[in-house]
């Protein structure tokens, strides 16, 4: 699918500036060209096609759905599942976890959306897919799911309603299988083609400088820093260095868009794929933003067990990475 | 005299949001008045599951994305069209 670039690219670097191949600048802007623009196609792309999806399946009917129905364990998965296809906005998620509790849809079902949304979302997998290839971004897509599943129904056996904000907890004992059906608004694909067309450009826009930056330093990276670099200094396969990755992840807040190409390049660098994504979810699932806004909601300790939870699953998951990939 | 309520906790879409329903009252030059709702409580009295959300006269005409200019000029200009 990409070959023209590469070769359009072999040709500017090689070519057109003339720089021999086996220098570092000519690999370090090599992987700058290809990567940033092969990234960019990618994005527009997946972003576009989320946006059609998510005109058929808006997160309303997912929750009257969730609302009206007894569905033995499964609310989890679909819950979890719409987390990933729904584009995030971290200042969507507590209106979206209120209306959810109003719905009378279980807490740890909520959780499980709560937890994937953020994870795996448009921009990390258009840029896992650039970077990493279509396997890896399918065993990303897939264990971000589990993982929602897992950490909502550990969240969910937890009983946990008593530790929502006062207001929060009256509309959760008043909350009743739907009264009252959130309607999506009616309209043909037609009208609503441009508003996704829209949509799509605005979200590259507003990653494009994420992105450049992230590849900019990955490209660097790329080109400097010697292969084993990070396995010979860092020690990257002692036991702890899972949990070490995921614990100094979670107060960092980066998005998709910038720390996936750094991922990279440790990936390609030496240190474990499973470490790697583990401290990659811990960037992007779990953040101290994140924490403040929740705050309207959860009692503190509600938040302080939210998140443990959820760190605790991405640091088994990422010990389960290493396992199956290296294997 | 129209009320126009933009629901959001202050993303980045919802201020963007705020600026077009701005700029297509002013260009319109409809008399109303904007306010911005950014206490989730009050948000969540209109039952919306997504930010931001556009309410005119207690009704809510947008929600979870940033309008168009024309919808805007469609739902907001009844008035000064006619």
């Amino acid at each position: 699918m990409f070959r023209w670039l590469e070769k359009s690219t072999d040709w500017l670097v090689y070519q057109l500036l003339g720089l021999s191949a086996e220098s570092h600048l000519s690999q370090a802007l090599h992987f700058f060209v290809y990567d940033t623009i092969k990234i960019l196609i990618l994005l527009l792309l997946i972003i576009w096609l989320m946006g059609v999806v998510n005109a058929y399946f808006p997160v309303d009917r997912l929750r009257n759905f969730l609302s009206r129905h007894k569905l033995f364990g499964l609310e989890y998965f679909l819950a979890s599942l719409f987390g990933a296809i729904t584009p995030f906005c971290s200042c969507s998620s507590v209106p979206l976890f209120i209306g959810f509790v109003k719905g009378g849809i279980p807490l740890g079902v909520t959780f499980a959306f709560l937890v994937t949304s953020p994870l795996v979302n448009e921009v990390a997998v258009a840029l896992f897919l650039g970077l990493f290839g279509w396997k890896i971004t399918i065993i990303y897509a897939i264990s971000g799911i589990l993982l929602g599943v897992v950490s909502g129904w550990i969240l969910g056996k937890l009983n946990l309603e008593p530790y929502l904000t006062e207001w929060v907890r009256q509309i959760w004992e008043k909350a009743e299988a739907d009264r009252e059906i959130f309607e999506s608004t009616h309209r043909t694909f037609r009208q609503r083609l441009p508003e996704i067309n829209r949509e799509a450009f605005g979200i590259v826009k507003s990653v494009l400088l994420y992105v450049i930056i992230g590849i900019g330093i990955g490209a660097l990276m790329h080109g400097y820093v010697p292969e084993g670099f990070f396995e010979k200094y860092l020690q990257a396969d002692t036991w702890y260095a899972v949990p070490l990755a995921v614990i100094l992840a979670v107060p960092i807040y980066a998005n998709a868009a910038g720390i996936v190409p750094v991922i990279q390049v440790f990936v390609a660098k030496g240190i474990p794929l499973g470490t790697s994504i583990a401290f990659m979810m811990g960037v992007i699932g779990l953040s101290l933003p994140e924490a403040t806004l929740l705050k309207k909601v959860m009692t503190l300790k509600l938040i302080g067990i939210f998140f443990g939870v959820v760190t605790l699953c991405i640091i088994l998951s990422g010990y389960l990475f290493n396992l199956i990939l290296t294997s | 005299m129209k009320h126009i309520k933009i629901l959001g906790t202050g993303c980045v879409k919802c201020k963007r949001t705020e600026e077009v329903v701005r700029r297509v009252v002013e260009e319109l030059g409809i008399d109303a008045e904007i306010e911005k709702v950014e206490d989730i409580q009050a948000i969540m009295a209109y039952n919306i599951l997504s930010t931001p959300a556009v309410v005119i006269d207690e009704e809510v005409v947008i929600k979870g994305r940033i309008p168009d200019r024309k919808e805007l000029e469609i739902l907001l200009g009844d008035v000064s069209v006619a």
